[in-house]
Order: C-alpha cells, then sequence, then structure tokens
C-alpha cells in the first residue's frame, strides 16, 4: 500500500452548536481520484473546507504528505501543493481569463514555468484559449468551471480538491468536464473530488465515501460501490 | 530603475514649470482651486486603493489626514521655529520639510495598520462603521489635546519651501509641492494596479475566499492596501496644513471622508483617471456654483445643485464617469468611430 498523501483520521467541525461533521476519516492515496458523494447538506463541501483551511477543525488531524494541516491558513496549503477549486467556481468576473489563469500562479515566481503551464491549460481547455482576453464574467457555466479547475491546476498541484465540478451544468459538458479530470489525474495529479452526482463521480473514481448527516457511512472502491444496493437505491435512483 | 529615476526628474521638472507658469500668468484664486483639487486628487487616488481595487469600504480616510496633519504640523513648528509661539511666518527648510513629510506619511501609515490589522477583518457595512468610528474618535482624541491648540488646533505652520529661482513667486511653490505628490501618487497607484499584487488585491475584492485559495494571503494583502491609502492621506495632510498655515481638528470631520468617496464613486470605483476626475468635479463643483448661487441671492442653492447632479449622476450612470475604465491611448482609439473593431 501507497502512503496517503492526504489524510483526515477522526475530524469533527462545529457550525456554532451544529455538529456537521462528526468524526470524519478517510485518505487519498498518491495518484488516485477519490470521490466523497452524499446528499444536501451531507457536510461533503464541509470536509473540503476543513482540509483546506477554511475551517478549523475541532477536533481530528488532518495530514498532508506527513505534516499536520489541520487549520492551517488556506494560502500556506496552496504553496504546499493543496490546491481547491471552490464550489461556485470563484471565477474573478471583471478579470479576464487570462488574468484568472496568471492569478492561479499566485504564489510561484518561475516565469517559464507559468508560460509553460499556461499554454498547457489552454491545450487542455481549447475553448478558454478562445476566450482568454474575455472577462471571466461573461463566460458561460460549463467554461466558467473549465477556468475554475485550469486556474487550479496553475498553482502546481499535488492533490486538487474539486468542490461540485458538475454543478449547474449540462449533461453534455459534465462529461466533458469529467473526462479532462481523468487526464489530468493521468498526468499525475491526485484529486479529491467532492459530487452530488454519484453517478457520474463513481465511474469517474478509483474509490469512493458515502457522506451522509456528516458522517462517513461506508467506502469501497468505486466500482463495487456502483453495484452496492444502498448505493444505488439513495443515489443512484435505481433498485 | 534608471526609468524611475528618470520619471521623478521629469515630474520634478514639470512640477517646477507648472508653478512657474501658475504664478507668471494665473490668478491666485484659481491657483487656490488647483492646490485644492490636487490635494484631492492625492487623497482619493491612495483611498481608490483600498475602496476601488481592493473593495474594502473605509469611510475614515479623514482620521490619517488629521494624524498626517497635526504630525507635520508640529514637527515643521518645531523645527522652524523651535517652539509653538506666535510670530510671522517663515519657510520651512528643504529637508526639514521634507523629513516632516515622512513622519506624517509614516504615522499614517503605522496608524493604518494599527487600525487596519482588526478592522479588515470585518466585512461591508461593519468595516465602514469601523473606520468611521476610527476617523471620529482621531477628531475628537485631538481635539482634547491642548498642547495641541485644542479645538483651534496649530496655527504659524511655516510655508512650504522655496526653491531655486522661486523667490518672486507670489503664490509661492505650494503647487509644486502638491502636485509633486499628486504625480508620485499616481505613477505608484498606476502601477501597483498593473502589477501582479494589483491583480491579487482585484482578486480580494472579485472573491475573497477564491483569491484565498489561489494562494494569496488575502488578510495581509488587504492591510497593505490599507497602509498604502493612509500614507498618501498622511501626506496629503501635512500639505493641507502647511498651505493653510493652520489645522483645526475640524478640518477633518467624516465629511471630508465622504467627500473623497463621493470622488471616487463619481469618477469610477477601481480607476485611477476616476478618481482623479471625481476629485477635480467635487472639488471644483461647488466653487463654480457658488458665483450662480450669489447672482440668484438664493443661499445654499450650489449645495441643493451639486446633491441634484450627484444623485442624476448615480441613476444614469451608476458607475461612474469612467466605470473601471483608465483613459488610455486604447481607449481614445476605441472612441473615434469607423475604426472600431466588431467585439462579439
Amino acid at each position: 500500500m501507497t502512503n496517503p498523501v492526504l489524510d483526515l483520521a477522526d475530524v469533527n467541525v462545529f457550525y456554532g452548536a451544529v455538529h456537521a461533521l462528526r468524526g470524519v476519516s478517510l485518505r487519498v492515496d498518491e495518484g488516485e481520484v477519490v470521490t466523497l458523494i452524499g446528499g444536501n447538506g451531507a457536510g461533503k463541501t464541509t470536509t473540503l473546507a476543513a482540509v483546506c483551511g477554511l475551517l478549523r477543525p475541532k477536533s481530528g488531524k488532518v495530514t498532508f504528505r506527513g505534516g499536520d494541516v489541520a487549520g492551517m491558513q488556506t494560502h500556506k496549503l496552496v504553496a504546499q501543493g493543496l490546491v481547491m477549486a471552490p464550489e461556485g467556481r470563484g471565477i474573478f468576473p471583471n478579470l479576464t481569463v487570462e488574468e484568472n489563469l496568471k492569478l492561479g500562479a499566485y504564489t510561484r515566481s518561475d516565469k517559464a514555468g507559468i508560460a509553460a503551464d499556461l499554454k498547457r491549460g489552454f491545450e487542455l481547455f481549447p475553448r478558454l484559449a478562445e476566450r482568454r482576453r474575455q472577462r471571466g464574467g461573461t463566460l458561460s457555466g460549463g467554461e466558467q468551471q473549465m477556468l475554475s479547475i485550469a486556474r487550479a491546476l496553475m498553482a502546481r498541484p499535488n492533490v486538487l480538491l474539486l468542490d461540485e465540478p458538475s454543478l449547474g451544468l449540462a449533461p453534455l459538458v459534465t462529461q466533458a468536464i469529467f473526462a479532462t479530470i481523468d487526464q489530468i489525474n493521468k498526468e499525475g495529479v491526485t484529486i479529491l473530488l467532492v459530487e452530488q452526482n454519484a453517478n457520474i463521480a463513481l465511474k469517474h473514481s478509483h474509490r469512493a465515501y458515502v457522506l451522509e448527516t456528516g458522517e462517513i457511512q461506508f467506502s469501497g472502491p468505486s466500482a463495487e460501490l456502483r453495484n452496492d444496493p444502498r448505493v444505488k437505491a439513495a443515489y443512484l435512483g435505481e433498485g | 530603475m534608471p526609468r524611475t529615476i528618470a520619471l521623478l526628474m521629469a515630474g520634478i521638472v514639470g512640477c517646477y514649470g507648472l508653478n512657474w507658469f501658475l504664478s507668471e500668468f494665473i490668478e491666485v484664486v484659481y491657483v487656490d482651486y488647483l492646490n485644492l483639487i490636487g490635494l484631492s486628487i492625492i487623497l482619493a487616488v491612495g483611498l481608490n486603493v483600498v475602496n476601488g481595487l481592493t473593495g474594502q469600504f473605509s469611510i475614515g480616510h479623514a482620521g490619517f489626514m488629521a494624524v498626517g496633519a497635526f504630525v507635520g504640523a508640529l514637527a515643521s513648528i518645531l523645527f522652524t521655529y523651535g517652539e509653538i509661539a506666535a510670530g510671522p511666518l517663515e519657510h520651512a527648510g528643504l529637508a526639514q520639510f521634507l523629513l516632516c513629510l515622512l513622519f506624517s506619511g509614516v504615522a499614517a501609515g503605522v496608524l493604518g495598520v494599527v487600525v487596519g490589522a482588526p478592522a479588515l477583518r470585518l466585512r461591508g457595512d461593519y468595516l465602514a462603521i469601523a473606520t468611521l468610528g476610527f476617523g471620529e474618535i482621531t477628531r475628537i482624541l485631538l481635539t482634547a489635546q491642548d498642547s495641541l491648540g485644542g479645538p483651534t488646533g496649530l496655527k504659524r505652520i511655516p510655508k512650504m519651501p522655496l526653491l531655486p529661482g522661486a523667490s518672486g513667486w507670489d503664490g509661492g511653490t505650494s503647487v509644486f509641492w502638491i502636485y509633486l505628490f499628486v504625480f508620485v501618487v499616481i505613477v505608484l497607484a498606476v502601477r501597483l494596479q498593473r502589477s501582479t499584487f494589483g491583480r491579487a488585491l482585484i482578486a480580494i475584492r472579485e472573491n475573497e475566499l477564491a483569491a484565498e485559495t489561489m494562494g494569496v494571503p488575502s488578510a495581509r494583502m488587504k492591510v497593505v492596501a490599507f497602509v498604502f491609502g493612509a500614507f498618501f492621506a498622511g501626506i496629503a495632510g501635512a500639505l493641507y496644513a502647511h498651505y493653510q498655515h493652520s489645522v483645526r481638528p475640524d478640518d477633518f470631520t467624516a465629511v471630508r471622508s465622504i467627500e473623497v468617496i463621493v470622488m471616487l464613486v463619481l469618477g469610477g470605483l477601481g480607476s485611477v483617471t476616476g478618481a482623479v476626475a471625481g476629485a477635480v468635479v467635487v472639488t471644483l463643483l461647488p466653487q463654480l456654483l457658488r458665483p450662480i448661487e450669489e447672482a440668484l441671492g438664493i443661499d445654499g442653492l450650489s449645495m441643493v445643485v451639486y446633491a441634484l447632479l450627484l444623485v442624476t449622476m448615480m441613476v444614469f450612470r451608476p458607475q461612474g464617469i469612467f466605470g473601471q475604465r483608465e483613459l488610455s491611448l486604447k481607449l481614445l482609439r476605441r472612441l473615434i468611430p469607423g475604426r472600431r473593431k466588431e467585439s462579439p
């Protein structure tokens, strides 16, 4: 077994008196795509927020590449290679596509590397290349999602956190985005993917965790979970 | 670096030329308007970095100006006369004057850190109220200082230093000094806006959470932007003190802070050109309306017209005169009809 690059152990998060995450433990190994599925309000986004420092867990451990990072400031984690593409895409609407992408490389200073990665991002998402001088706010939902992912890649992440990349997108666009996510993973980026669309998330991941009311219910290889009757009934609309 | 020095030299020569021209050919009243406009520009362009670029709504700018004015005035009085006492006005020495300006800027800047670090954790309305409170507290504290003249403030603040060949200028050298700093603040603001740092400030304005996930240390950067504004407000305060030769705490009420905000909103939040245009309009308009008011014999008419103009402006062009655009060759070219590129 490889070493986990990201490891959550018994993480508890409270919003005031509300116990939002109840002892969540999960593990992401180098090179994997791990997905976290679950219904509305299950705590998926909260888990990501606890990982990337937007929330401080009340207890529990978050280990990234061997170091404890629970409650560390988000911008410091970015420099260490833990990067999130936030829910709702978080595009800067008044900056151009190119400026958005350049901000993704904010923590880097190697000009040649940044230029190369910018070119790579445009290859990955040719639509963005067509729109490079356009303002972020004028893009369609799918293009904004592409921009959000491409921008996160500009930081050269070891682990990429994706929060609901399919949100509000047409099925065809979602397919295209997930095809690119596969490709990004093949190029060596480890991905923790939060999705409400369990069907597509299970198709494009190695392992999955099912989260309900702040607790991990069960987990396993994605291919197995797709045939698990509990998952079928609750999340795939079958059985 | 050599380019920066060349630019500064050009600024010095340009301001010297402007001052010479004005004192030679233009009436002192109009030169006075121009000086007030210059002070407004320094305030507005500085605050634009905070309110426009970074999107942090601060309405306590007058507080920093007040601190700069009193620090600069007191230092200058002590340097020039050795004590606070009545007597004829004298010119400040060049080195002393520059030192006073530095003191003012640094004092206001340090206060910017002290106020900004906690206050900038607040958002929107709360930040506005906190900064408004800071401005008022500063004014009230200054009023209570008997050693600084209490409510009547400091008087007999030295004149701005003479320049070589400028002894015959009847308006003095205030145009040179004020516009030198107008030039400096504009150059710095434009460079800031085009830098990676400036883009990160805009990112904070547009989506602070997303900026943070890009690795932008938003808390620290907001304070830096705040200090930039405070520093130049301090300089503007010191220039104002030396220009008026007296300062009172009541020169720096909340109304003054709001006036600077009006300049920004009117010109277009986030645009340096807009800040300059707003400063010109807001400073000049009441002065231009005053003769009309006197001719018609209706007291207070100018303020009514002024307010109406602002309301009309906000209804028909809420993004301000320039929006977020800058005056540039590109914009001018676009405004010439017939050469417009087809936009999608």
